[in-house]
């Protein structure tokens, strides 16, 4: 019984001080006088590598999750004779919950898992210490531009995601099963609000972007340095942001649409 | 300038430094001495890399300080502390290139970072660095293309690039095939004495180092087990230096991890 206390002790403590030094990660590698001619090198780098490779998966998804809404909302919808709705209930949902949401997971796994690793495997080959002993603050050239290039990308990804994913709702409702075009496009139009719905919708990616990117670099920055710490760094950053973007997701979905 | 006439570099004073409950030194104090070889041996294990990291300010000291031209290294700020390190070479185990740059690139990257010297003169700098360690024709490759004694080779390029006051060596001999070994202790000694920086290898091949340093502190359980030139190591008595110079397997230092009765333990007296 003791022991148990003991475990849960030790487990809340660690974790505290993870936090903590997370935290002092992020102040530290933002919070310094910008250097431009430096740092906008090493960001466009990042930008391409966590975003811009990332824009595959994003495609692809986006395209069948719309295809996947239309089909699915057309045999509901028509059952009730109001299968014109079908646009209205693809761009919804997309914006507000699925573009955000989906976006993130896949981002988690698809760039997040790769920082972790590769700044993991960097501390693992002491090229972390390799920049301090030559004078360069890791946390400035390393930590920093992949922080803004996550939070900078996933906006963006998820912009793109719900465009791609509402032309395949039209594909499928329009152009297969034969709703009529005026009517998807006018129905929609007509029921999606641009501060509600849309912004709203890149408020959330703007939450997400920052804490996956923000789990993947501490994961990695603080990773074990061996093959097992850095393999159990990358599971912890998938597994971690991806239940933090749920959790986030129905907590911000209560303070923008609970009251409706 | 009395820093210059002072023949002490670096100085370790009563320093105490522990990892997970494990204390690594115990009151260690030693001595670097301007321009020359100083080689700290010891046993796996007995925190010698972990010195480095103190040294270099990498790591925090429980008790004790270090300074470094008088200067302690734990007391500086982060800006100062970066100053410092610009004064540091450090050759890592791995050598620790940048795995995303040209070798080229690698050893550019000090200067291009703490020098306003035009790309021309960067170039030649680098290929002069290069041509040190016998790498000019390498500086289009890739880290991924080298060997290990390559890799380390021009991680020394690297290290050298601005002309460093202090250069630490970890494990320079580890893992590398007699070939490259000689390239490597031709290199230090005479890296050493055409830039007459101060040089420190953290090593545990005793031969080698040997041949190379001006003065040798033996450690072994968080302290000094021994020091002199490397001529009065040799022929010191103390059992524990000879096991660790003559590399006995059993000795003072226990061929067996501290482990229960063996007898008992087979018998399952412990289960």
């Amino acid at each position: 019984m003791i022991e148990r206390l003991q475990r849960i002790g030790r487990n809340t403590l660690d974790r505290l001080a993870a936090t903590g030094r997370a935290g002092q990660m992020l102040v530290q590698s933002l919070i310094a006088p910008p250097e431009p001619t430096t740092m906008l090198p090493l960001l466009v780098k990042q930008l391409h590598f966590v975003g811009v490779l990332s824009l595959v998966i994003i495609l692809v998804s986006g395209l069948f999750i719309g295809m996947v809404l239309g089909l699915q909302g057309y045999t509901i919808l028509v059952d009730y004779g109001s299968e014109q709705a079908v646009g209205q209930m693809v761009a919804l949902s997309l914006v507000r919950e699925l573009a955000p949401v989906v976006t993130a997971l896949l981002f988690a796994g698809r760039a997040g898992s790769a920082v972790t690793a590769e700044i993991g495997l960097m501390k693992a080959t002491e090229q972390l210490a390799s920049y301090e002993m030559i004078g360069v603050d890791p946390l400035r050239r390393i930590i920093a531009p992949r922080l803004w290039a996550g939070f900078i990308s996933l906006p963006i990804l998820t912009m793109i995601f719900s465009v791609v994913g509402i032309w395949g709702g039209s594909l499928v409702a329009v152009d297969w099963l034969g709703i009529y075009s005026g009517s998807f496009w006018a129905n929609m139009q007509a029921s999606v609000d641009f501060s509600t719905d849309v912004l709203n919708g890149i408020i959330k990616s703007l939450v997400f972007g920052f804490v996956v990117i923000w789990i993947a670099v501490f994961q990695g920055y603080d990773a074990v340095p061996t093959s097992e710490g850095i393999s159990k760094a990358t599971t912890r950053t998938v597994v971690y942001s991806s239940l933090a973007v749920l959790g986030l997701d129905f907590i911000l979905t209560a303070m923008m649409f609970g009251e409706i | 300038m009395s820093n210059l006439q002072n023949t002490t570099h670096i100085e370790v004073k009563n320093l105490s430094f522990s990892r997970s409950d494990r204390a690594i030194f115990r009151d260690l104090s030693l001595r670097v001495e301007r321009g020359k070889v100083t080689a700290i041996m010891g046993p796996s294990g007995t925190g010698k890399t972990t010195l480095l990291k103190l040294i270099g300010g990498q790591l925090q000291p429980e008790s004790g300080e270090i300074l470094v031209d008088e200067l302690n290294v734990h007391q500086l700020n982060r800006k100062w502390l970066f100053h410092l390190r610009a004064r540091m070479g450090m050759l890592f185990q791995s050598g620790a290139l940048f795995t995303d740059m040209s070798v080229f690139d690698n050893v550019a990257f000090p200067l291009r970072v703490h020098t306003d010297l035009d790309a021309a003169l960067i170039r030649d700098l680098v290929l002069m660095k290069l041509n040190a360690v016998g790498l000019r024709g390498a500086e289009k490759l890739m880290p991924s293309e080298l060997s290990g004694g390559m890799a380390r080779r021009a991680a020394l390029a690297r290290a050298i690039a601005l002309d460093p006051d202090i250069l630490m060596y970890d494990e320079p001999f580890a893992g590398q095939d007699p070939i490259a070994m000689g390239v490597l202790i031709n290199l230090i000694s005479r890296l050493n004495r055409a830039l007459g920086h101060t040089s420190i290898i953290v090593s545990h091949d005793i031969d080698e180092t040997l041949s190379i340093a001006d003065y040798v502190y033996l450690l072994a359980d968080g302290r000094v087990l021994a020091e002199g030139t490397p001529q009065e190591l040799i022929q010191m008595e103390d059992p524990q230096v000879r096991q660790f110079l003559d590399g006995e397997p059993d000795g003072p230092v226990p061929f067996h991890y501290p482990a229960p009765d063996y007898r008992q333990q087979l018998l399952g007296g412990d289960r």
